[in-house]
Formats: structure tokens, C-alpha cells, sequence
């Protein structure tokens, strides 16, 4: 169906932004304009998913130039889900936000380039044209890195120098990679291209070009040998900010990767098996990561590692059932990483640290929290029947079937580390003693007004609810996972949508 | 010429890199300038370069007549050069403000805060 729709929650975000400038240095009409874009975005991320469900696909062909000239808009199931995610995480943070940051953040343009990041995360998840998913992976890295260095402490610039550095290199490799692209096959429409490049000769050239896009979006998803920005930098924003930052710019490379390695390249077996490997050295760098760590924060950045790592071998096994597996963990592991993300921003409100070896008591303290940070923390790990469970279960089975031993002790080990390090982390953080006497100057979260503990606690119970519900209605997440599985093996059908509307 | 601007951009990739490897800021940064403009000359010359046909319809004509540049590249140069420019200016900045504030320019001596785990 070709409809405008599709555009709609990206201008929303932007006209929110514009409509923020106005604004400028007011708190309060910021915090305010801010809720209600994200809740107008909010409604029309969902009506965008249903209308896809329904439909298949919504495509639009931008100044109705025709499919291969123009720039197109497409939203399949995929895209659907990962703009579905992004509307519900942003709103969470938005409101998590309006509370938990410091005001002269807010007064310098915070909401303006959150807007605009999560603007440019929407246009990355629906566009059809690959030049114009750089163009929005520049929307969200400029924005993502005013967010990471407005305060200008000290140990924000060491992590944002590594940060900048490492997207930097990322985009020049990828517009390497679209450039080589362009010259071997003529066009930048990602359906077109899937067509010209079954008759390229050389395939030795497409291969490499292959890589190089899987080097690029590696930097940006964060996998093996390429990871080692992210846990030195994610750990020195704001809470709020690392909740984007973990849930879902990551997972932007990672959708990118799924996208690219189904419609336009078919993975030989020698990349099938660099993916399986690199997805093993992932998991295992990541979890092993975690256990010498003190800080909270530094743990929760290599578990997004090492779970990076699930979502790459569901890439390598290049299977139905994989993707509909890594699909279904995606989904699950944005709103989970966001949530467990924003749950240590309110404990740092709590005790004013994040540092395991100085916290302590907070059962004691705060049951009602307590038990909500413990559902989280138990929906990451998986215990049965929360959502972490059934992609496990999927991936598992599904390397089992595929014979792949190597990868299927590595999932199991990496998925026993996290149970252990969660473990280790509820345990020093909620059950045992504080080591130090607490005072009550301590606590910025009792003396906090009514509303500002609502806009903390509310999206943490929005994102645990949502969590619950993958878990319990994981059969309707399984569904729609295994329909977005089933487009991306069937490429011709993304295909057709694309060149059949030139209507 | 394509030979000249092939081994053009391998000299600009090669040196970028290098660049970016070494512990000064401010090499940090030449080496990301230099990596840029490798890559819009490499999206240059993947288009083949056709010499003086450029992609404009005569008035007395309604279509192209023959071999002529394809004009894709240079759009997508120029966007390319915008955004390189906004992240060059922005690494400045940010390089500046980290020079401020650790007094040195020796990028290994950002790593106190990884010391401690």
C-alpha cells in the first residue's frame, strides 16, 4: 500500500524539535512539549505497526519518483517492529527524563537532540535507499554525540573522544562500502540493488564489499575485535541517556546488518561461518567482561556486548527459525537494556553511586522498587516464563538442529555468566549490608515531590509491563517474529513491493 | 587519470589510517579529514570519469545524446562533504575542549578512568 503515513512519526519528532528551539532555556514548556511529541509519536508508531500488520507493507516513493530514482520509504515487518520499539522506549525515557536529568541540561537543548536522535533512529528503520540510511545514521551519531559530551566533565570527553572516533570511522568504512556498491552496480535503491547484483560478475568483489559493510555496522552494533569503545564510554553519560544509548543505537547497527545481509548480499559460507565465529569471540569477550567489574554501569555495557553477540549468530546461522529467534530478542532486549538502564539511574538517586562495593541495603529500604528491579533483572537473564526466555530457548534449539556445538555452548555459557553476574549484582546491590552508614542527606530520591518520583517510577513499570507481556503473550511475539523471519528469507516479496508501486 | 586518482585515494586511506593511529589529538583529527576525503574520491571515481560530457539536456534536445558523467556521485559527494564537515567541526571542538581540560594532547594518558575495575 503506498500511503504518506509512513513519514508521520519522523516528522512528529522533528516538528517537536523545531517547536523546542522556540523554547529555548524554559524547563518547565520543554519538559512539557517533549512529553506530549513523544505521546503523538508514540500513537502513531502503533497505528504505523498496525497498518503494516495489516497491509504487509507500506511503501512510499518520495516526490513520486519512480521505485530505483527516488528515494523510498518502505515499512515491513521488521521495520514496523523496530519503530514500534523505538516509540515505546522513547516515550519511557522521555518522561524518565523530564525527572531524572539535571536542569542546565535541559536548559541546553537536551529534548531538542533527543527528538532529533530518535527522528533519525525512525528514518534508519524505514527507509529503502541506502545512501539514505547513512544520511540518518549521521542524524543519529551527530545527535547522539551532543548528548554524550553536553556537561563537559572530564571523563566524558575521554569516553566521547573514543566514541566520536570509533562512529567516525564507521561511516567513512560504510560510505566506502556504498560508494564500491554504487560502482558495481548503478544504483542505491536497496530492492534495486538486490536485483542488479545477482548478475555482477565478481563476486569476489561483492564479497568484500559485503565485509566492509559488515565492518562498518560491527563498529556501530559493537561486536568483537571492534566493541571496545562502548563500555569505555556508555558508562559516563546520564542514565537516561544511556537508556537510548544501550537499548537502541546499537541495535540500530544490528538491524542495519540484518537488513543488508538478507536483501542485498546472500552470505557464502565463508562468511556464515567469520559471523558464527565472530559471534562466539562476542559473547565470550562480553560476558567475561562483566565479571572483574565494580560498576554497575561498566557491567550492564558489556552485557549489551556479549548479547550483541546472540543477535550476530542468529545473523550467522541464516536460518527462518534464527531470525525469527534474534527478531523475538531484539524486541525483548531493547525494552529490557533500557529498563535496567533506567533502574540504575534511580538508584543512583538513591545512594549517589553506582559503584557495587559502596551499595547495599536497598530491600531493606525500598521493597516496592526492589522487587520491580528484580522482575527486570530476571526478565534479562531469563528465567522461564519471563521474555528473555523464549529467543533463548529458540537460538538454542536452532543451533542445535544446525549442529553447531561451538555455538551452542557458547550461548549456554554466556547465558550462565549473565545469570551469575545479575545475581552477583542483586545481591550487592539490594540484599547485602551498606557498608557505610546511611544518611539521610544521601537519599535525593525520598525528599523528591510526588510528580518527580511518578516520572521516574512510571516508565520503569511501563517497560516491565511491556517486558511481561512478551513474556506471557510470548505466542503473539513469536507470530509476528516468525512473519518478519518468513520477508526477510523471502527477499522477492520486499522486492516486489518496492517496484511494483511505481504506480 | 583514473590511475592517478586510484592510487590518490589509496595514499589518502593509507595515511588516514595512520593518522588516526598515532596517540596526538591532532593528528587524531588529520586523520580523519584525510580518511574523508579519500572516500568521496573513491565514490568519485566509481562512477567512471567521462570527460567533459556533463549530465545537461541541450535546449534543442529532449534526452541525452550519447555518453555522459553520471551526476549521482557528485550529489552524493556533496552531501558527504557537509557531513564530514559538521563532524570535523565538531571532533575540533570536542578535541579542544579535552585538551582544556587534561592539559595534554597524548591520547594514552585519557585512559585513567579504565585503570580502575
Amino acid at each position: 500500500m503506498t500511503t504518506n503515513f509512513i513519514l508521520a512519526p519522523i516528522i512528529v519528532h522533528f516538528i517537536t524539535a523545531i517547536i523546542l528551539l522556540c523554547f529555548w532555556k524554559k524547563v518547565l514548556a520543554q519538559k512539557i512539549i517533549s512529553v506530549i511529541g513523544n505521546s503523538i509519536a508514540f500513537i502513531l508508531c502503533v497505528k504505523l505497526f498496525e497498518l503494516t500488520l495489516t497491509n504487509d507493507y507500506l511503501v512510499l516513493q518520495t516526490g513520486n519518483w519512480k521505485a530505483p530514482f527516488g528515494i523510498t520509504f518502505i515499512s515491513d515487518t521488521l521495520s514496523a517492529i523496530m519503530v514500534l520499539l523505538t516509540g515505546i522506549v522513547s516515550l519511557a525515557v522521555g518522561i524518565y527524563s523530564t525527572s531524572a536529568l539535571n536542569v542546565s541540561r535541559i536548559r541546553f537543548g537536551y529534548f531538542f537532540t533527543f527528538h532529533l536522535l530518535i527522528m533519525g533512529l525512525l528514518g534508519a528503520f524505514l527507509t529503502g535507499d541506502i545512501f539514505n540510511l547513512y544520511v540518518w545514521f549521521e542524524v543519529v551519531i551527530i545527535s547522539s554525540f551532543i548528548l554524550m559530551t553536553v556537561g563537559g566533565k572530564k571523563m566524558q570527553m575521554e569516553g566521547a573522544i573514543k566514541y566520536v572516533t570509533m562512529n567516525i570511522l564507521a561511516s567513512s568504512i560504510f560510505l566506502t562500502a556504498i560508494g564500491i556498491l554504487y560502482g558495481i552496480t548503478g544504483s542505491l535503491n536497496i530492492a534495486d540493488i538486490a536485483l542488479k547484483i545477482q548478475e555482477v560478475e565478481n563476486k569476489g568483489l561483492v564479497t568484500v564489499t559485503s565485509l566492509l559493510f559488515f565492518v562498518g555496522f560491527g563498529i556501530k552494533s559493537a561486536i568483537f575485535p571492534l566493541y571496545f569503545w562502548l563500555p569505555s564510554s556508555y558508562h559516563t553519560t546520564p542514565s537516561a541517556i544511556a537508556a537510548i544509548f544501550g537499548g537502541l543505537l546499537t541495535k540500530m547497527g544490528v538491524y542495519a546488518m540484518i537488513r543488508v545481509f538478507t536483501i542485498i548480499f546472500v552470505p557464502d559460507n565463508f562468511t556464515t561461518i567469520l559471523f558464527i565465529v565472530i559471534a562466539v569471540l562476542t559473547m565470550l569477550t562480553g560476558a567475561l567482561g562483566t565479571l572483574n567489574k565494580k560498576n554497575i554501569r561498566r557491567i550492564l555495557s558489556y552485557l549489551i556486548v556479549c548479547h550483541i553477540g546472540y543477535l550476530i549468530a542468529g545473523v550467522g546461522l541464516y536460518t527462518e527459525l534464527a531470525f525469527t529467534a534474534i527478531i523475538f530478542y531484539l524486541i525483548h532486549d531493547v525494552i529490557v537494556k533500557s529498563n535496567m538502564f533506567m533502574i540504575t539511574g534511580v538508584i543512583v538517586k538513591i545512594r549517589e553511586s553506582v559503584d557495587m562495593t559502596r551499595l547495599g541495603s536497598l530491600l531493606k529500604d525500598y521493597p516496592k522498587f526492589s522487587m520491580l528491579a528484580a522482575l527486570v533483572f530476571l526478565s534479562l537473564v531469563g528465567i522461564p516464563p519471563l521474555s528473555g526466555f523464549w529467543p533463548k530457548i529458540l537460538l538454542l534449539k536452532e543451533s542445535f538442529v544446525q549442529g553447531n556445538y561451538v555455538l551452542l555452548l557458547t550461548l549456554i555459557l554466556a547465558s550462565f555468566v549473565t545469570l551469575f553476574v545479575i545475581i552477583r549484582m542483586w545481591i550487592e546491590i539490594f540484599w547485602k549490608e551498606s557498608p557505610k552508614p546511611l544518611t539521610e542527606e544521601m537519599d535525593h530520591f525520598a525528599p523528591m515531590p510526588k510528580s518527580g518520583k511518578f516520572a521516574l517510577i512510571a516508565p520503569i513499570v511501563f517497560l516491565t509491563v511491556v517486558s511481561l507481556f512478551i513474556g506471557f503473550g510470548a505466542n503473539s511475539i513469536f507470530k509476528i517474529s516468525e512473519k518478519a523471519a518468513y520477508e526477510l528469507k523471502h527477499k522477492e516479496i520486499y522486492i516486489d513491493a518496492v517496484m511494483k508501486t511505481n504506480t | 587519470m583514473e590511475l592517478l586518482l586510484v592510487i590518490l585515494v589509496g595514499v589518502l586511506y593509507s595515511s588516514g589510517i595512520y593518522m588516526m593511529l598515532r596517540r596526538s589529538m591532532v593528528k587524531l583529527l588529520i586523520g580523519i579529514i584525510l580518511l574523508g576525503n579519500g572516500v568521496n574520491i573513491l565514490i568519485f571515481l566509481m562512477s567512471g570519469i567521462t570527460k567533459g560530457k556533463a549530465p545537461i539536456i541541450p535546449a534543442d534536445q529532449t534526452g541525452f545524446m550519447g555518453a555522459y558523467a553520471d551526476p549521482i556521485p557528485q550529489a552524493l559527494i556533496l552531501t558527504a562533504i557537509v557531513i564530514s564537515f559538521a563532524l570535523t567541526a565538531f571532533a575540533l571542538v570536542l578535541l579542544k575542549k579535552a585538551y582544556t581540560l587534561t592539559g595534554t594532547d597524548d591520547l594514552d594518558s585519557l585512559n585513567i578512568q579504565d585503570l580502575d575495575i
